[in-house]
């Protein structure tokens, strides 16, 4: 139990993955902590990436990380953009009336 | 060992109820907040196991560029619950059935894939590792040998997704003038200069 193995971490991710993942599910009303969610997703993924790279003792894992890294930055860039000129054309962005596509 | 240990489990505890705290809270300023604990400490954790560059990175990208990034469009957005609205919450009961039978499932997935697998009880001790390289030289000398296309790609991911931004976010406002610079730099004598005959008594009108 004091001794801090690789299980411990990945545990720790796998929790933080089913938060992000309850998140999605729970906010219909707003589009960002949506997008925030994601973050937390990106965020298990890249402590599970680094705690292997640790563990296996490759450096590789922590160069992926780094790559996930950016494109979490640019996703989070152009999501918000969007968001942005959403909220500018339609007044809300309340994720149940995003309908307009009609899938 | 032991202060290790508890050092991973206070900051995972609060890294797991800021978590929480960001999906479950109202005021979505709040939750920016709890995100930027949530990377304050994930960080601290990839600082414990060895990641340094990656745990500093992390707080700079993260809590420095991406979350000052959500916590402007909060902020530039009207997305406070107005009172008036009482059915905010009118989905929440069926939505957190759907999404906590889904999470569960998910969940128990990840940990029967932790415990089924048999792996060695602790990481690497680190006196078995060079430390003359810090990991920062580590991860550079891997990063712009091996890995250098990869990395400009990511920089071209960057750069697409700058561009992307401002297009989408970009208007045009009228009556503003703006530089053109083919127009300016194309002007020469005969069409930037003319002579006018200028009639006694009436002035001249220019601009028309």
């Amino acid at each position: 139990m004091t001794e801090i193995g690789l299980g411990h971490y990945l545990t720790l991710a796998a929790i933080i993955f089913t938060i992000g993942i309850i998140g999605i599910f729970l906010n219909r009303k707003n589009v960002i902590i949506i997008l925030m969610s994601i973050e937390l997703i990106l965020l298990s993924v890249n402590i599970n990436l680094v705690s292997f790279s640790i563990y296996l003792q490759d450096l590789v894992g922590q160069v992926f990380t780094m790559f996930i890294l950016t494109v979490a930055a640019a996703e989070a860039a152009v999501g918000l953009a969007i968001i942005v000129i959403y909220y500018k054309n339609k007044g809300s962005i309340n994720v149940e009336q995003i309908s307009s596509l009609k899938g | 060992m032991l202060a290790h240990s508890l050092f991973f489990y206070f900051f995972s505890t609060v890294t797991v109820f800021a978590a929480i705290m960001v999906t479950v809270s109202r005021n979505t300023v709040y939750s920016v907040f709890f995100l930027i604990l949530v990377f304050i400490t994930t960080s601290i954790l990839f600082i414990m196991i060895g990641a340094e560059f990656l745990g500093m990175i992390m707080l700079i990208v993260y809590v420095g560029a991406v979350a000052v990034l959500f916590l402007f469009v909060v902020m530039m957005l009207d997305t406070a619950e107005h009172p008036a609205q009482k059915s905010i919450r009118k989905g929440f009961v069926n939505n957190i059935t759907v999404g906590s039978i889904v999470g569960v499932i998910i969940f128990l997935e990840l940990i029967v894939v932790v415990a089924g697998w048999k792996y060695k009880g602790t990481f690497v001790p680190l006196s078995s590792i060079n430390l003359n390289t810090s990991n920062t030289h580590a991860l550079g000398n891997v990063l712009y040998t091996d890995y250098i296309h990869l990395f400009q790609i990511s920089g071209m991911i960057l750069l697409v997704s700058m561009i992307g931004a401002i297009t989408l976010t970009f208007t045009k406002k009228e009556n503003v003038k703006k530089q053109n610079y083919f127009d300016q730099l194309q002007r020469d004598k005969e069409s930037a200069v003319s002579l006018v005959e200028v009639k006694s008594n009436e002035g001249v009108k220019i601009d028309d």
